[in-house]
């Protein structure tokens, strides 16, 4: 064991040596799941709203910016310990994670999350409600006290409602844009204001990086690219 | 990948499928079943090296060891090794941070751990932020292999242990009378014949070990099954020019096969493994083995 | 709200008895160790259900796997080998997609969608496949002068294989087949992970260690309570186990009766 962990140290020094006098390199963690915020295309890479967003916020805070895929339950406990430095995966600013991680401002408006049902006189109170796990979505049905049905991924929440298992599906509106294209789903009129917003979260203690990103949003927000960005990806409103 | 692919939605059929199936997605699951082979083969050789280890210090005379031994192996085993990875991969990682800062930056005066907050120093960041990607991955990948190691090392400490008991009585009692040392009597005759009945409970272990690679996921390495996820999950043509529904069932069932060839390719080996092990030792098998041959 | 008052809110949460909204803000260690306990409730209900059924058809498995008749020989060989050789996980997904299919032939697998049956029927087939090849490595290593003997008695067919075969059949595999048990035990925390939907926020142990984990962000408090209650719990299997050894082996000469040794065994 012991061999391992000098081994494997020796390969971290070694290997950071010789990048030693290269420029810092700030390490931006994603989850490559999420259309259209993140994800994986068809040549294998990171691309995406928040990938060229991301790439632009660097360009104009001066930063190297490296992209790090990581599984989205443990995407905070990892930036917190370290591995990476930022969180740029489509994260609504909410009062739980501003307790543990520091949030650049939103970089999209606060959008509301809607209802897709197979139609529109769908009875939400009586209903059972599809939602993916521990999202904010899951956590306000729970709350209203409607049967709440949870599953691993947003896809299998949605597939729900198709096969009949659920009557509606909360979630994200722009993920349910994206899965409207099949012709047989309706969104309800109804919506939901959860969340504050997407934004990037730093560590508490890394203030002076999350400054600079703050700097970059706004100079994007002035000149009105980011709008630009929103419209092309179609992820949320403008501001 | 061919010259054929440009523009995928004019193809049909197999043109369009073999476009599908050579894309730098598609590139990267394939190349996710060559890491899994190799973790599996890292991992096993560590895993039997940690499990012979504690099976060894399970035997020593010293109370401590035994003691350190029997909780390894106990309490590793009882945890369901999902639980394990949940949480451990960052308590490793962390710890060794930790090691490395303490060596590296003696002076450093704020907390290490501030609330959920873990902060070293810069230089003692394993690996260094500055370090290109590739480290990053392979430094997962051993902490991954780590991680393995330690939980299926319990479950071999605990077959080696057994078969190491199992080798007959007469054997030692032989080597003694021999003059034989209890660390020559060990090493020469103890380990030599004791895989023969470790044998069963190991390649069961191995079986057990290669289903567990779907759980290489928690542990930040992508394998196949994350691919096989994400490539199968409904795609829409805003994002892909390759757009097509839920297929999930046909990457699961095309991963069912693949589990499948692997388990069945492993018991062939293991059966002829068996075969040699058992040659010319005193068990009812080498007994019939001696009598065909005779 | 005191410990007290939290352990009568949540203990039978998992069932939905108790507080309807699971705990929010603060996130105590009391409400950690009770809804997380709160939740093994599932975890003993598909580990206990499943191994109890499962041996009925592990029985079957075994004799069919070493019958000279080939119709029964082989489906007993293919069934073994599809749930031996292929992840749990993968068992949930198309356990989950065959019953929602099924569901739209017959109302009678409505229920089949939902966890409490339809993960318990896949852990079924999974644990009777794995304690089946147990089994069947036991039936070959019954002693020949075993079954000899039942046959100097003119036992035949059912009476000799419910007197000897069966016996010892069980008294060989018993130490492999509680290791089984324990894995079986462990394998229950991928239900509601990556299978079968949780409803209404009831969920298994791991369900609850990840609300928490999610919720404080903090993995080492949940995930160590989990790993604390499997501890118990496989103590727990060990014991009841090893009972049933004792049982198995009463007959023999103090001396001879074999200590149930826990470890993977030869024979799996």
């Amino acid at each position: 064991m012991k061999k391992l962990i000098l081994g494997t140290a020796a390969l971290a020094l070694s290997a950071g040596m010789a990048l030693s006098g290269s420029h810092s390199v700030v390490r931006l963690g994603t989850e490559g799941a999420y259309e259209p915020w993140n994800f994986v295309n068809d040549a294998g890479e990171i691309d995406g709203f928040e990938r060229e967003l991301g790439d632009e916020l660097c360009k104009r805070a001066e930063l190297t910016c490296e992209w790090v895929k990581n599984d989205w339950d443990s995407i905070i406990p990892n930036l917190v310990s370290g591995n990476y430095d930022a969180i740029i995966a489509g994260m609504s600013i909410t009062d739980e994670r501003e307790e543990v991680i520091d949030f650049t401002q939103g970089y999209t408006p606060p959008d509301p999350s809607a209802y897709v049902a197979l139609d529109t006189d769908v009875d939400l109170e009586g209903g059972v409600i599809a939602a993916q796990a521990t999202t904010i979505q899951a956590g306000f049905v729970a709350e209203q006290g409607w049967d709440l049905l949870e599953f691993a991924t947003p896809e299998e929440a949605v597939a729900a409602v198709r096969n009949g298992e659920a009557d509606a599906v909360l979630a994200d509106q722009s993920f349910l844009d994206t899965v409207m294209e099949g012709g047989d789903l309706v969104m309800l009129e109804r919506k939901e204001a959860l969340g504050g917003g997407v934004g990037m979260g730093f560590r508490e203690s890394d203030d002076e990086l999350r400054g600079k990103f703050d700097a970059a949003i706004d100079s994007m927000k002035a000149d009105g690219s980011l709008n630009e960005l929103i419209a092309k990806w179609q992820v949320s409103s403008q501001f | 990948m061919f010259s054929y692919c440009t523009d995928p939605s004019t193809l049909e059929g197999l043109t369009w499928l073999s476009c599908y199936l050579t894309t730098g997605k598609h590139f990267s699951m394939y190349f996710s079943v060559i890491v899994v082979l190799v973790l599996l083969a890292i991992t096993a050789p560590t895993a039997l090296l940690f499990g012979f280890s504690a099976a060894t210090a399970a035997r020593s005379r010293i109370l401590p060891l035994r003691w350190f031994a029997w909780g390894y192996t106990n309490i590793v085993r009882g945890v369901p090794d999902i639980a394990f990875f949940l949480f451990f991969v960052i308590a490793l990682d962390q710890g060794f941070e930790w090691l490395r800062h303490k060596v590296k930056c003696p002076d450093w005066t704020e907390p290490v751990r501030n609330g959920v907050e873990f902060v070293v120093c810069d230089v003692a960041k394993l690996p260094l932020s500055s370090a290109p990607q590739w480290v990053h991955e392979t430094y997962g990948f051993f902490l991954a292999v780590l991680t393995f190691a330690i939980v299926f090392g319990a479950f071999a400490a605990n077959v080696l242990f057994g078969a190491m008991r199992a080798v007959p009585r007469g054997q030692m009692e032989t080597a003694e009378a021999y003059g034989m040392t209890r660390r020559q009597a060990f090493w020469r005759i103890l380990v030599p014949q004791m895989w023969v009945y470790a044998l069963p409970g190991l390649s069961n272990l191995w079986m057990v070990l290669i289903k567990s690679t779907p759980l290489l996921f928690l542990l930040g390495v992508e394998d196949i099954v994350y691919w096989a996820r994400d490539l199968g999950g409904t795609k829409s043509a805003r994002f892909t020019d390759y757009p097509h529904g839920d297929w999930r069932m046909w990457y699961f069932l095309a991963l069912l096969v693949f589990y499948l060839a692997l388990t069945k390719i492993s018991e062939i080996t293991l059966d002829r493994l068996m075969k040699r092990l058992t040659k010319g030792q005193a068990t009812a098998g080498g007994e019939a083995q001696r009598k065909a041959a005779t | 709200m005191s410990c007290l008052e939290t352990i009568q809110a949540y203990a039978f949460r998992s069932l939905g008895y108790g507080e309807r909204l699971l705990p929010r803000g603060e996130y105590t260690l009391c409400e950690q160790f009770t809804l997380i306990g709160s939740g093994m409730i599932w975890n003993a209900y598909f580990g206990i259900f499943a191994l109890i059924s499962g041996f009925v058809l592990a029985v079957a498995l075994a004799v069919g796997k070493a019958s000279p008749n080939r119709w029964l020989r082989k489906p007993a060989e293919w069934f073994i080998f599809i749930f031996r050789g292929s992840p749990l996980f993968i068992q949930f997904f198309f356990g989950y997609f065959l019953f929602l299919s099924l569901k739209g032939v017959s109302s009678f697998f409505d229920p089949f969608t939902s966890a409490w049956l339809g993960a318990l029927v896949v852990l079924f087939c999974n644990t009777a496949a794995y304690s089946g090849e147990i089994f069947y490595g036991a039936l070959l290593s019954i002693p020949k002068g075993d079954i000899e003997a039942a046959d100097a008695y003119g036992m035949t067919g059912w009476t000799r294989f419910k007197r000897v075969t069966f016996p010892t059949m069980m008294r060989l595999a018993w130490p492999a087949y509680t290791n089984e048990g324990i894995f079986l035990f462990h394998a229950t925390t991928l239900v509601f992970f990556s299978g079968f939907p949780a409803k209404r926020q009831q969920g298994d142990a791991l369900y609850y260690a990840n609300y928490f984990a999610d919720k404080t962000f903090n993995p080492f408090v949940p995930y160590p309570i989990l790993a604390m209650y499997f501890i118990l719990l496989t103590l727990m299997i060990i014991f009841v186990f090893g009972l049933f050894n004792k049982r198995l082996n009463r007959h023999l000469p103090q001396a001879a009766r074999p200590k149930l040794k826990f470890r993977l065994n030869l024979i799996r």
